[in-house]
């Protein structure tokens, strides 16, 4: 059974973001199993939670280990920056979990 | 009702069936509109499903027992369990803060369980926040606490709306939030499991936390309803 954080072993000590910090999300193509929503590609987030680290799903689908393990954070996206005719007002928001391999610093992007 | 045209003579060619709505009165005997045994094929989900399963209690690694307590211990779990949660959020304001905070650690103090297979966390609706979840990959829902979803958040109109349009999706549903408001969807595309905790309805003081969770539906746990008025609930 897959194991969340709290149980699984060989936890990284470092997070590569914090909490403020603004991210791109790569828009590099995918083969096969992948949990980035496509409409979240080459947008930019501000880091609001790190969630812990957790095997890499993209791998654990094919029955590999899923190691090293991923820093997951949850990432918070204008849904203005998001959609470029999004219906409502500029304060709304869209929230999605991030998996670290995903996620490079904004300001470099 | 046909056309007498160089079609009429495939009409007869379909089989004659529950599914055929045409000729009544012909003389032929009708299937009844239900039948009482799965006569069909079986699908290749449901091959896959009957030989994994199968082997997996012919090599030992588990039991038709487990199986069937798996299953009970899901349909031990629906949104009256969330909503007790939810209850005792409002009763208890320690409670709440621990709950936000370390939500598997929070429902544990009360005996739920929420497994190993996904963290959960707890997102509270503010006069400033509302927050609604979907998963737009899948269907993640916090089925532990709230048990099996309804047919329509795993829909792909739900899963496909609710990110690009939430609004228009919350109007559908009967809630409409000032712009001042904003609107906070959360993806559940990893680890996670999400609940809405939220507001405490007004005009409730005093009252128990059985009563409050009679306010509580599972709609408004997961965003796309507001906790029921206290004189509807009274009323109802």
């Amino acid at each position: 059974m897959v194991t969340t954080a709290r149980h699984g072993p060989a936890l990284r000590r470092h997070h590569r973001f914090a909490a403020g910090d603004r991210v791109h999300v790569a828009s590099r193509p995918v083969l096969g199993h992948c949990r980035t929503p496509w409409f979240l590609r080459g947008k930019n987030g501000i880091v609001v939670h790190v969630h812990g680290t957790y095997r890499n799903p993209e791998q654990l689908a094919y029955h590999r280990p899923g190691l090293p393990m991923q820093t997951l954070y949850k990432v918070r996206f204008r849904q203005t920056d998001v959609w470029k005719h999004y219906p409502g007002p500029h304060g709304d928001n869209i929230e999605v979990d991030v998996y670290e391999h995903w996620l490079e610093p904004a300001d470099h992007a | 009702m046909h056309d007498h045209d160089q079609h009429h003579d495939d009409d007869h060619e379909h089989p004659h069936g529950a599914a055929h709505g045409h000729k009544d009165g012909h003389g032929h005997a009708h299937a009844p509109p239900q039948r009482d045994h799965d006569a069909d094929p079986m699908t290749p989900y449901e091959v896959l499903e009957e030989a994994l399963r199968t082997l997996l209690i012919e090599k030992g690694i588990l039991t038709n027992q487990q199986i069937s307590a798996a299953v009970d211990l899901m349909d031990s779990r629906s949104p009256a369990l969330g909503a007790k949660v939810v209850a005792h959020a409002w009763a208890d304001p320690a409670f709440k803060r621990r709950l936000l905070k370390d939500t598997r650690a929070a429902l544990a103090e009360l005996g739920i369980d929420i497994g190993a297979v996904a963290e959960f966390a707890t997102v509270e609706n503010t006069p400033k926040v509302h927050n609604v979840i979907v998963c737009t990959l899948c269907s993640c829902y916090p089925k532990m606490l709230l048990g099996i979803p309804p047919a329509w958040y795993k829909s792909r109109a739900y899963r496909a709306r609710t990110v690009v349009d939430p609004r228009g999706v919350l109007k559908e549903f009967g809630v409409e939030l000032p712009a001042d408001v904003e609107v906070r969807v959360h993806d559940s595309t990893a680890d996670l499991r999400y609940i809405v905790l939220p507001m405490r309805p007004k005009n409730t003081k005093g009252w128990s936390e059985e009563q409050l969770a009679g306010l509580v539906t599972r709609d408004c746990m997961i965003g796309t309803a507001l906790p029921l008025e206290p004189r509807r609930a009274k009323a109802a």
